[in-house]
Formats: structure tokens, sequence, C-alpha cells
């Protein structure tokens, strides 16, 4: 069964512990400015929503790479950035439209969540289960995907 | 049943690939014109640049990929295409048949009518071959002369300038990049190229190129010489459709005119990337793009129809563009001139070179220009092609234009 994050803004405090550990399991320093999963501040509405790459399934900065350095990782679903591979373009991160590839000015090389190779570092570090790594079925993943289809401008090209 | 493609770039190579998906047995062909295997010119500046060698331009890496895939790959370029006898023939004088074609024979470099560009001296930066050329050209200290601040004039500049090459940069247009950033935008480019020693001459041509010893004068309309030991010519592009001139094949714009089944005029025959003169999602329009992400958008929907016929639809591909010039990232989105009657929000930190301006269209968003932001930026796509009522998030982007990634969050989730 694939797993994948789940997200549940209501359980989040804002403590920013995921985009701690995000950040010091991928580029080894606790700078949530390096941090692949980002929560959002609604100060309005006194409310925060912690937010990453879904692992869509039209992957739409995997078809734009030009020279394929984004793969889907088989056993965990998730897209995956080669750092080797990678020249820098950053296509990606135009295409993407949910904005969750970045460029990382330090490598010259974009980066992503890639679900931290089956074991998300966010979801371990999450003190009050606002972000779950669940079977995907269990997700609001759908959710998360339905209005991804809105953004394709053909739906149904997506082999 | 033989499919034909042609052209090796993104598209043919992403098109060859869904056919080879849809259909397990039929024969798949790509025909390239370039030595070569399969690469991508996106990654030259990289190359230029020794970040990676040359299989790191490749568009599939791995050794026998198209043969594993039964895919042929045949060198040669198209000469002609016989619409009636259904066969293409190549400038070798191969003749080529097929069932179902694909014409994905992107763009080539315009040669601006000046006289001396055909100097020896003078080099486009478009092929693996030029990325050579212009190697083995620069020396520390060389004055070269760049022609065009396009897109492919400025992702160069950093190759050029860390080689340490004394650059002139000429633009006729009156910014940098006028065809992807607003005025304000471009003169923020300009300045920030100035501040790193490249010399940038705006609203100025080229009148001549001239020899001069071992090196060439290049003469401006304003009647300056510059000194170049190599000028690179980057004026832009045209499509490479002249092969179906005669085969009844209609061409617009100097593309092939496709319908939203990326169809041409002629059945069996099909377009797409750089050539295919196609819907364009923010207008409406039919045009070229001449981008990555739409070549791939073309060749996946192309595939599909040449398969299984008319049977998914080109809804428009949006514009979008990402440039870095020495370090400074500008990107552009669908109408980022904005439209009559819209609203548009802009934030300007002129001294930090970061600069974004939203243009909305009543309350949805349909275009942006950033400078200097390379986070979360593809949510301006996200929010532009999903068509969102931002209701009185637009309120908010008017005051805050960076609030883009939690208006996206708040009109899709509800956060």
């Amino acid at each position: 069964m694939q797993r994948s994050l789940s997200i549940d803004p209501d359980k989040c405090t804002g403590c920013l512990q995921c985009e701690m550990a995000c950040s010091f399991e991928n580029e080894g320093v606790f700078n949530p400015a390096k941090s692949r999963i980002k929560v959002f501040t609604f100060h309005e509405e006194g409310r925060f929503v912690p937010y990453t790459c879904t692992q869509c399934d039209e992957a739409w900065c995997m078809q734009a790479c030009p020279v394929d350095a984004i793969k889907m990782n088989f056993q965990t679903g998730a897209m995956e950035v080669s750092e080797q591979v990678c020249v820098g373009c950053k296509v990606c991160t135009i295409a993407c439209p949910f904005g969750t590839v970045n460029y990382n000015r330090d490598t010259g090389k974009v980066i992503k969540c890639d679900l931290c190779g089956g074991d998300p570092a966010c979801a371990t570090a999450c003190p009050t289960q606002a972000i779950t790594y669940v079977d995907s079925d269990a997700t609001g993943l759908e959710k998360m995907r339905a209005w991804a289809g809105k953004t394709d401008n053909a739906q149904h090209a997506a082999s | 049943m033989k499919y034909l493609v042609i052209g090796a770039g993104p598209a043919g190579v992403v098109a060859a690939e869904t056919l080879r998906k849809l259909d397990r047995t039929s024969e798949i062909t790509i025909l390239g014109d370039e030595p070569e295997p399969p690469y991508s010119r996106m990654a030259i500046p990289y190359l230029l640049i020794d970040h990676i060698d040359e299989q790191g331009t490749y568009l599939r890496k791995d050794d026998g990929y198209f043969a594993s895939r039964n895919i042929n790959v045949v060198i040669g370029r198209a000469a002609s295409l016989d619409a009636g006898a259904k066969t293409v023939k190549t400038d070798g004088g191969d003749v080529l048949p097929y069932d179902k074609v694909l014409v994905a024979t992107g763009a080539r470099p315009i040669k601006p009518p000046v006289e001396g560009i055909g100097h020896e001296k003078v080099t486009a930066c478009w092929t693996l071959e030029d990325a050579r050329r212009i190697s083995a050209g620069i020396r520390k200290g060389a004055p070269v002369v760049l022609i065009g601040a396009g897109f492919i004039g400025c992702i160069i500049l950093e190759a050029l300038v860390s080689a340490g090459a004394d650059l002139t940069v000429i633009e006729m247009g009156n910014r940098m990049v006028p065809r992807m950033l607003d005025e304000k935008c471009g003169s923020m480019l300009e300045k920030w190229c100035r501040d790193k020693g490249v010399a940038v001459l705006t609203s100025t041509t080229v009148s001549g190129i001239e020899s001069s010893g071992e090196h060439v004068t290049v003469k401006t309309g304003d009647g300056k010489s510059i000194d170049a030991e190599l000028v690179i010519s980057a004026a832009g592009v045209k499509p490479n459709a002249d092969f179906l001139e005669g085969s009844g094949v209609r061409l617009v714009d100097g593309g092939v005119e496709v319908d939203n089944y990326l169809q041409s005029s002629e059945p069996d025959i099909f377009a797409a990337g750089d050539v295919a003169c196609s819907k364009d999602f923010s207008t409406g329009d039919f045009g070229i793009q001449a981008i990555q992400p739409t070549a791939v958008d073309h060749a996946r929907i192309a595939a599909h129809n040449m398969v299984n016929h008319c049977s998914v639809e080109h809804r428009g591909s949006i514009n979008m563009n990402v440039l870095d010039t020495m370090g400074l990232v500008s990107a552009s989105y669908g109408l980022w001139q904005g439209v009559e009657g819209g609203e548009s929000s802009e934030l300007l930190d002129e001294d930090n070179y970061r600069y974004i301006r939203l243009q909305f269209d009543g309350d949805q968003l349909v275009g942006a220009n950033t400078l200097g932001m390379t986070q979360h930026i593809g949510v301006l796509r996200g929010l532009i092609q999903g068509r969102f009522h931002l209701g009185e998030w637009k309120d908010r982007l008017l005051q805050n234009p960076l609030q883009v990634m939690e208006a996206y969050l708040a009109v899709t989730q509800g956060a």
C-alpha cells in the first residue's frame, strides 16, 4: 500500500517543527527557509496551513524537466529530483501549479519533497498529528488532486 | 502502423515515448538533423559554464534508451513532405514512408539582415556545435559582442562573463527581454548586468559587421564601433517549416497551423512544439510560444490523437518563462502585460532587486512578472490556469501581492 502525507490544518499550531525537521533531514541545518514543507500563516483567520508537494499524478515538474532529472520512486510514489542530473534551469519551478518545487541558490539546483525516502521527518516531528504519513486511500489527497485537474489543459492525456 | 516523428527535441522525444506507451507494436521513428543523441537546448547555458558535460544535456540518459523502447532514431533533415504519397524525403535522399507523421522540427535562429552577419567570427547559440564554437572562442579579456538581449542572450550571459569575456550586449528594444519582462523588470535587469561589468546598449541596432585583422568591428546604428573577437547572434528564432512548402500543409506565422487536436490542415499530419501555431490558454488565439512546457504538452496530446483519432483536445497552453541572468531570476506568466480594464498590483524593492507585479481581470489572476523571486512561483500558474475567482483575496493581493501562496490555499482548499 502506498502511503502519503496527510495534512490536517485544524490541528496545526504553527510551531514550525516540521520545517525545522525537514531542513535538518535534507539540508543538515535548522533553517526553515530551506524546508520543503512550509507552514502558511493566515493572520486574520488565526490559522496555520502546512503545505508541500502532493506527489501528484500529473507530475508537471517531471513532464517539464528538459534533462530527465525528476523521476518517480516506485517504492514511495514520490517524484525525486536527482541533484547530479538537475542543471538548475528552474522550468519545473514555474511548471508546478502548486508552487512546491523551489530553486535552492546555494546548490544551483531545485528541491522538492521526496517523502524522505519513505519516512518523512515532518510527520515524525509534528507534535499534534497535523501531519501524518498514512495509507494513500485515507488521505485528503483526492481532494487536493481533484482541483489539480482544473489546471491541466488536457485532462485525459495523463498517461 | 508507421509513426514518423520529425525532430529530436523535447517535443519529438516525448511524442515518441507517448506513442510507444499507447501502441506497443507499431513502428516509431524519430528523424533528427543533428549528430548527437537527442538533447536539450535548455541545458546549453549550463554546458557553457561547465556545470555539466555534453551528456548532461541529453534528453534521456540511459545507454540504448530508445532502442530498448523499440524507437528508431535516424539522422537526417526533412527536405520535403508528400502528403499524397505519405512520405518524407530527407536531404540525403532517403524516403521515409509514414501512416501518421508529427512535425516537431522546432525552430532555428534568425540571421538579422545585417551586412557581415555571415562572417566566420559570428555564431548563433542554438546547437551543441554552436556551444563548442563559443567555448573555444572565448578567452579571458576577449572582447565579445552579443546581439540580442532576449531570453537566449540573457541566459548565456553568466557563462560568457565567468569565462572572462569583455562583453557588450546590443538590444534593439528599449529594455532587456522586452518579450517577457515589463519596463520595470527589464530596466532593473539592465542595471544588474551593468553592475556586473557588462556593457548594455538598449534601443540600439547593429548596422554592420566588418573584418578588422583577426577581429571584427561591430557598427551600431548610432555610429559606434565596437571591437570583437567573437560575435554571438541571439536575435530570435523562427520555425522550421520551410520543408512543408508546397505540401498542402497550411502555414501561419511561419509555423504549422494546427486545430484543437494539434492536427494540421492535412489529415494524419500533426505538429508540436516550437513549430506549431497553437492555442494560447490566456487569449484563445493561435500563435507560437516556443517554450519547453508547451512543447511537452503538445507532444503528449498530439501522440494521443495520432493513435486514437481526435480523442484529446488541446485546451490551450499557458505562456510562461523563467530566466536566470547572472543570478537574477525573472519569470513571466500569461498576460503579464495586463488586460484592458483590469487591475494590477506591484511590490518593488529596487535596492534588493525584488519585484512582483500581478495582473487581474475582474477577480481572476491572468498574468504576472517577477524578479528576484524563487520560492513558490509555480503557484502563479496554478492561480492563473485554474481561473480561480479570488473574491476577497483579490483585495488582499492588491494590498500585498506576495501573498499568492496564501491566496491559492484559501481559494482552493478553503484554508
